[in-house]
């Protein structure tokens, strides 16, 4: 049993939070992204080759969103459940007829409608400075919101395990944004020596940015079943490691 | 006798590390009575509260509330359940009607705009609706907090140290608050260190220590039970012998004989029946005195005894 009042509190809830500071959630991914297209789009872009017949500057989106998604989705997520912890709020979800479900749709969801509205924006940026078409654009949205539903689990897991400010921070900066640049964000695989193409398939990024590459232009480093398999694992597996943290509430009860 | 809404049954609690903060806790609580728990800082007061409102985890023992198991059917009881925390927890940037909004929404009540207006009329933040939560002073962010436990309508009221660190004007519309809860028909459960608290709203005390539950009666039960009288009769000439005629009573001689010492009574008034009948006593015998002095022992006595007690066993 689902008590949707209660999920839909938490949601429209975690997005007032976001339009409070909807001026900087909305212009930093709009500048960040527009820096990187000028440094890498047009001034070093104009020096590169196609890639597998795609501009680069085009070649670079998928790459881009994914960047900003897994980074967003993710701080977004952990932030909306660290920091009730944090300023001792969280006592009114814990009372609450509230179980994992609400609690998951709820902060989950707004997190991932977060992520939707910076994608949105990132591609309606992009359009400014590169002309692109989208192959599968179903495929395309569908595959957004799988990592943006992925991320935000993950994000929530990394705000019940981190008990301070640094720990909320250390793995974004310090895992996923290097794997999301060494993830084939600015580059495509096959352009590594070996065994570097061999190795980077260790990163788990190179199947997410391979695999929306692929809904973007139709092709890509890794066969599009295995981004997908992998992400649905992975989006599995976080919600496996979340039923366990309310079963046993760990971090959220005493 | 009223019906049990709450009933802790061996409820024990040890954190990580051994601290046990509740030991063996059995307590019913009856439909509409206000129930004041006493204890020193540490007594185990809060993680009771947050044992039955779900935020510690017991180790063992069993909590049944509105006849539903909290460890099995807990969304039915937690829905009629409300905590007011000892801590100004509250989303600081979030407009005061929209934060208890909220509040309703998430323990799964339809919006009910005038609800949400009567019961913020109620606690005087009505005025105060449109602002963030961060601009109240803290005194309107306890009235914030209560109006947040108040919007799902509960029919069980926990307030955790309600008016800790309030001065004495706010803590008297405190009172008052808690007044009407108690004529709407709310089951109130308070944890206090005012003492005078207790004794002026409470119906019931239980008296913790050390998380064991020692003590749980009527107030004016436990008054009359463990209550004395206490009266100093200042005499006008000292005396070295009691006279015959109040030999029975329990007094004493005092500061050489210028003073007699009453202990008695049982906080029903009897004390003071027996203090009238020393003084006609004393003048029948001949002995003048030239002021009394009269205490009736609180039920702060009582508490600071049984603790002393507590801790000398």
């Amino acid at each position: 049993m689902i008590g949707w009042r209660s999920t839909w509190s938490i949601y429209t809830r975690e997005l007032m939070r976001f339009l409070r500071t909807a001026f900087q959630s909305v212009l930093a991914p709009v500048l960040t992204t527009s820096l990187y297209f000028i440094v890498f789009g047009a001034a070093i872009g104009g020096r590169m080759p196609d890639l597998g017949g795609v501009d680069y500057g085009a070649f670079i989106i998928p790459g881009l969103l994914m960047l900003t998604l897994l980074g967003e989705t993710t701080s977004n997520s952990s932030f909306g459940i660290y920091m009730p912890r944090f300023t001792g709020t969280i006592y009114e979800l814990l009372s609450a007829p509230v179980g994992v479900a609400e609690t998951l749709i709820g902060f989950v969801g707004a997190a991932m409608t977060k992520s939707l509205i910076l994608a949105a924006i990132i591609l309606l940026t992009a359009r400014l400075f590169v002309d692109y078409t989208i192959a599968h654009p179903l495929l395309a949205v569908l595959y957004i919101m799988l990592v943006a539903a992925a991320f935000s689990l993950f994000g929530f897991i990394l705000g019940i395990w981190a008990d301070n400010f640094e720990k909320l921070g250390i793995i974004p900066m310090l895992f996923l944004t290097p794997l999301t640049f060494l993830g084939g964000t600015f580059y495509s695989i096959d352009m590594l020596p070996a065994p570097w193409d061999t190795i980077a398939l260790a990163n788990p990024i190179v199947y997410l940015v391979s695999g929306l590459r692929w809904t973007f232009y139709g092709s890509s480093d890794v066969n599009i079943w295995i981004s997908f398999g992998i992400t649905l694992a992975f989006l599995a597996a976080c919600v496996g490691v979340i039923a366990y943290i309310f079963k046993t509430g760990w971090r959220l009860r005493a | 006798m009223s019906e049990t809404i709450l009933e802790l049954d061996g409820l024990t609690k040890v954190y990580p590390g051994g601290l046990k903060a509740l030991d063996n806790v059995d307590l019913k609580i009856r439909k509409g009575e206000i129930f004041a728990l006493l204890g020193p800082n540490g007594a185990g007061k809060t993680t009771l509260i947050g044992a039955v409102c779900g935020l510690v985890r017991p180790s063992s023992g069993t909590i049944t509330a509105f006849g539903h198991d909290l460890a099995t059917d807990w969304r039915k009881a937690r829905a009629r359940i409300g905590l007011v925390p000892q801590e100004l927890s509250t989303d600081m940037f979030e407009p005061v009607h929209r934060g208890v909004s909220y509040s309703r929404g998430l323990f799964g009540l339809a919006p009910d705009p005038k609800r949400i207006e009567e019961i913020l009329r109620s606690l005087s933040l009505w005025d105060k609706r449109d602002e963030r939560i961060m601009a109240l002073s803290g005194g309107m962010k306890r009235r914030v907090l209560i109006a947040k436990a108040l919007a799902h309508e509960p029919d069980l009221l926990f307030l955790d140290e309600p008016t800790a660190g309030v001065d004495v004007e706010l803590r008297k519309g405190m009172w008052s608050i808690v007044d009407e809860m108690r004529a709407r028909g709310v089951t109130i459960i308070l944890t206090t260190h005012y003492i005078e608290e207790a004794e002026l709203m409470a119906d019931r005390v239980g008296i913790i220590n050390g998380g064991k539950l020692l003590m749980v009666d009527e107030k004016e039960a436990m008054m009359a039970r463990l209550g004395r009288t206490e009266a100093h009769i200042a005499l006008a000439n000292p005396i070295s012998e009691l006279p015959v005629s109040i030999a029975r009573f329990p007094v004493e001689i005092e500061e050489g004989g210028t003073s007699l010492c009453y202990r008695g009574g049982d906080g029903t008034g009897r004390g003071k029946e027996e203090v009238a009948e020393i003084t006609k006593a004393l003048l029948a015998s001949g002995i003048d005195y030239t002021g009394i002095d009269v205490r009736e022992s609180s039920l702060e006595d009582i508490f600071v005894s049984l603790l002393g007690e507590e801790q000398a066993a």
